[in-house]
């Protein structure tokens, strides 16, 4: 192993997540155009193509590409259905939105030389905390003061209300930071992790085995990517369904 | 001054390192959900379909604490 160098890898594994100007060199700021935006708009641009193209035949018996559109409206609908209920349903839009948006970027980011724009906490913080500012206000509007009932546990003893009061507080309050982190966090070490067995595979002795467990990894991101996008979808109904019936 | 430096260095990969053990814990917490749908579902397994989504929430809740393991460590390595 002579060619093993003390300064570690050949190239950084966090280096496919930098931000960098789509034209030419320079500082970035908010209305640069950078890769992040151009993996957001390919993922929008691929939602369009599979829900509005996909599906512009609307024929009786669906082509393929209709009935995975018609699969995916469906299952979301009954997601909603089961965690939030059928007022939910009014909801289902955005919730549907979320879903299509984050499993599309997940998946895109899976190509290779391409960029995870929701391993990024400030994409995924974005979504988040829309989520969390619209059920808190739909909370409020729908239930009024009731809202609050959700922080005061009635099924509890009275002693103890208070205690679990503080306790729910901080669980809502940490909501948009756990909510967002998880997607962010879960894409960002799946990647970091199949670099780090590229960056292995320069090495002869180990390379065949760094290669398959590149395979492995890529098998179970696909994997993470879909789940995660679900994850993310029935935490929002979860949510919802809290702020439509805050009464524990 | 020198020393001080380098040990704030040792420091960050040590801290980095021990945030590892977080991991242990999700591995635990999500063991323990996936582990009791199990036997749950084969002791009944005309239910075992409705539970999915809790399962799937159990999980997510489980797996995100091991993420913030994970993220102290790198807010150690590259942020710190």
């Amino acid at each position: 192993m002579a060619t093993e160098e003390s300064t570690g890898l050949v190239f950084h594994p966090m280096d496919q997540f930098i931000v960098r100007p789509l034209f030419g060199d320079g500082p970035v700021h908010w209305y640069t155009p950078s890769n992040v935006t151009l993996w957001l708009a390919l993922a929008v641009l691929a939602v369009w193509l599979l829900f509005v193209v996909g599906t512009s035949g609307r024929s009786l018996i669906p082509s393929r590409i209709q009935s995975m559109a018609e699969l995916t409206y469906g299952m979301v609908h009954k997601m909603i259905e089961d965690v939030s209920g059928k007022e939910g349903l009014r909801y289902f839009p955005y919730v549907f939105t979320l879903f299509c948006f984050i499993l599309f970027a997940n998946m895109l980011g899976l190509l290779p030389k391409s960029f995870t724009t929701t391993s990024h906490i400030a994409v995924t913080g974005v979504l988040a905390l829309l989520v969390f500012l619209g059920v808190t206000i739909l909370g409020f509007v729908r239930n009024g003061a009731h809202f609050l009932g959700l922080f005061w546990v009635s099924s509890a003893p009275l002693a103890l209300r208070p205690v679990l009061a503080v306790i729910e507080v901080i669980s809502y309050f940490v909501r948009p930071v756990s909510h967002s982190i998880r997607l962010a966090g879960n894409l960002l070490a799946g990647h970091a992790v199949i670099k780090v067995f590229a960056a292995f595979a320069a090495i002869t002795v180990i390379a065949p085995i760094s290669i398959l467990a590149i395979v492995g990894m890529f098998a179970f991101e696909i994997m993470v990517a879909v789940i995660q996008a679900y994850v993310f979808t029935i935490l929002t109904c979860v949510y919802l369904k809290d702020a439509l019936h805050p009464a524990h | 001054m020198e020393n001080v430096a380098t040990y704030a260095e040792l420091g960050k990969y040590l801290g980095a390192g021990l945030a590892c053990i977080g991991m242990a814990g999700a591995a635990i917490g999500v063991g323990n959900v996936a582990g009791n749908y199990l036997s749950g579902a084969l002791r009944n397994p005309s239910a075992a379909a409705s539970p999915t989504a809790m399962l799937f929430i159990g999980m997510a809740f489980a797996e995100a604490l091991g993420i913030f393991s994970f993220l102290v460590a790198l807010l150690l390595l590259f942020a710190a």
